[in-house]
């Protein structure tokens, strides 16, 4: 999928999670029980493993949106933690994307995509280019002025991901993106979310339950219970 | 251009609650405005009262009240005698009721003074008055709410008087007044050989000072003031004003509390939006400023549809005959500053705990668990 990229790119580790402890309720709920994994640059990696086993939580952990009770997470060599600017790394070095696709709905796909770029303070005209760059790959420039409620699920899905790739991240982090689409729908947005990745050299790492969408990416990490079982390149 | 689309999508989402909130403020603003400017307006008619043809008021120095105000007759002689003085005329404030009115201002006054001379007769001949101690002057509100015309004779308080002239005057205080001659109001009101103040007119403005500074020290227990510095510092106006902005403030301040719950409600029922914003990099002071948008937005609908209601309100109170006089409806520039940007803090003061509520909102958990 990313043999474009240049070896000396492929070979940086971007993700990096070393012995990762997290729990919930005072502890009582464990959810990461020493995890340690890496992602190198334009590499696409899936994580697969029943519900609860902290897929989740590990890309919340890489996206600055929760804290470790232990361990080191690092995005780009840069700890994620206290000391670092989320912000800039929310706008600037990773997108998400969920399993719901968590748009606003009083708001149009245009101006849903439109958010990333209004927080980062992007100039509208820039903003506006990549915009019709994203939804032109993804065959929604018909639709930018659609409000989200008149969107099909997969359209839906597909704008979530425009809107996770607007500032340019080199690091997309999918949470279940097709988890919540018909068969036929979910192809169709994997089959986007892949070409994006590879056009735009993005490094993805992707939550799924979905083994067959999971052996198409470069390598597959297993989860279970809190811990990685393993992981193998599947191309 | 999507940060506003957002502020107002809020808004539009809940149209009803926003429109109550926007009310809430309105009827807030307008009831300031309209305390406010009626009390002013009323101060400033008390004062046009004192300031008529004069610019120097003399009255005994620290009452609490004119109408408590003793200024010996001796004073007013020695007074107008002073070279700088064009001319100096004691007044005599006093309540009387006649049947059916309770509260009929009453003014003691000279022939010689401004009210009596510059009035409008609309009946009657100013040269005939205090010619005889029953003699009595009405403003034409008092005549017309007291059913009298002239050569009538009416009961005031414990005696009659008979109505020799109605005057019309711009001031509501004095239309709705009665003027006896001076002598007469001092025995009525048993305050023989005193008036309650002294209005002075100056042959030149610029001797005010010394003019102060010569009462001061030939009358112990006088003072003069200047009709600006006495309007600034006289207590009862103070009152007055601290009391129109203080009912004023309360209405604001539900019209806060409006604001406050719809704020609450509004991020309480889209933690997870906001959450959405935050994982797409909005910074707190962006999610903050978003709260305090709304706010803004609701207090400045609220404050535009409260200046107008305010003064609509205004306009009718004018056109009551009964009010005919009493209520200034002139809305000062000052005051609508002040109420606008009292409403904009009062909407952001309503949008500060929300706003601290959705700046602390955790993505993740509103993510996980919402």
């Amino acid at each position: 999928m990313n043999t474009s990229i240049n070896s000396e790119v492929q070979a940086k580790v971007v993700l990096s999670a070393e012995d990762l402890w997290k729990s919930y309720d005072e502890g009582t709920i464990e959810v990461l029980k020493g995890v340690s994994l890496e992602a190198r640059a334009g590499e696409t990696v899936a994580l697969c493993g029943p519900s609860g086993c902290g897929k989740s939580t590990l890309l919340h952990l890489f996206g600055g949106l929760d804290d470790p009770d232990k361990g080191q997470v690092e995005v780009n060599g840069i700890p994620v933690g206290r000391q670092r600017n989320i912000l800039r790394l929310l706008r600037h070095e990773v997108g998400f994307v969920f399993q719901l696709h968590n748009l606003i709905a009083d708001l149009t796909l245009e101006e849903n995509c439109m958010i990333p770029a209004v927080a980062a303070g992007t100039d509208r005209r820039m903003a506006q280019e990549r915009l019709h760059q994203l939804t032109d790959r993804t065959g929604l420039s018909n639709r930018l002025h659609h409000r989200i409620q008149k969107l099909s699920g997969g359209e839906r899905q597909r704008t979530a991901l425009c809107r996770a790739l607007m500032n340019s991240p080199k690091i997309l982090l999918a949470d279940e993106p097709t988890g919540s689409l018909d068969e036929k729908n979910s192809a169709m947005v994997f089959a986007f979310l892949m070409e994006l990745v590879a056009v735009e050299g993005v490094t993805l790492l992707m939550a799924t339950h979905d083994r067959s969408l999971a052996e198409r990416c470069d390598r597959l990490v297993e989860m279970h219970d809190g811990r990685v079982y393993g992981s193998q390149d599947v191309r | 251009m999507i940060f506003l689309k957002l502020i107002l999508t809020n808004l539009r989402r809940h149209r009803i609650r926003s429109f109550i909130s926007v009310a809430g403020i309105a009827f807030s603003v307008a009831a300031m405005l309209t305390v406010v400017t009626i009390l002013q307006g009323a101060v400033g008619m008390f004062s046009g009262i004192l300031s008529s043809d004069s610019e120097i008021i003399v009255f005994e120095r620290n009452v609490s009240d004119l109408f408590f105000s003793n200024v010996p007759d001796e004073a007013a002689g020695e007074i107008a005698s002073w070279p700088m003085v064009l001319h100096a005329d004691p007044v005599l404030f006093g309540i009387v009721s006649s049947a059916g009115h309770p509260i009929i201002t009453c003014f003691g006054v000279t022939a010689e003074d401004a009210r009596i001379r510059k009035a409008v007769w609309i009946a009657g001949n100013r040269n005939v008055f205090a010619q005889h101690s029953d003699d009595l002057v009405l403003g034409e509100r008092a005549a017309e709410f007291m059913s009298a015309k002239i050569g009538d004779s009416i009961p005031i308080g414990h005696g009659v008087f008979h109505v020799i002239g109605i005057l019309q005057t711009a001031n509501g205080f004095e239309d709705g007044g009665v003027f006896m001659p001076i002598h007469s109001a001092q025995e009525f009101f048993h305050k023989e050989a005193t008036t309650s103040v002294i209005t002075v007119r100056l042959r030149n403005k610029e001797d005010a000072a010394a003019f102060k500074r010569m009462v001061g020290e030939k009358f112990v227990s006088l003072i003069a003031l200047e009709d600006a510095e006495f309007t600034r510092s006289y207590s009862q106006f103070k009152i007055l004003k601290a009391t129109a902005w203080a009912v004023g403030g309360c209405g604001l301040l539900l019209g806060g509390l409006g604001v406050a719950n719809t704020m609450i409600m509004s991020v309480f029922t889209r933690i997870r939006e906001i959450a959405i914003l935050r994982v797409n990099g909005f910074s707190n002071l962006q999610i903050g400023a978003m709260i305090f948008g709304e706010s803004a937005v609701v207090s400045v609908c609220g404050a535009l549809a409260g200046l107008s209601i305010g003064t609509c309100f205004l306009f009718a109170l004018k056109l009551i005959p009964a009010l005919h006089g009493y209520v200034d409806t002139t809305i000062h520039p000052l005051i609508m500053l002040v109420v606008i940007v009292l409403a904009l803090l009062t909407g952001v003061a309503g949008a500060l705990y929300p706003a601290i509520y959705a700046m602390r909102v955790r993505a993740v958990e509103a993510l996980r668990f919402e």
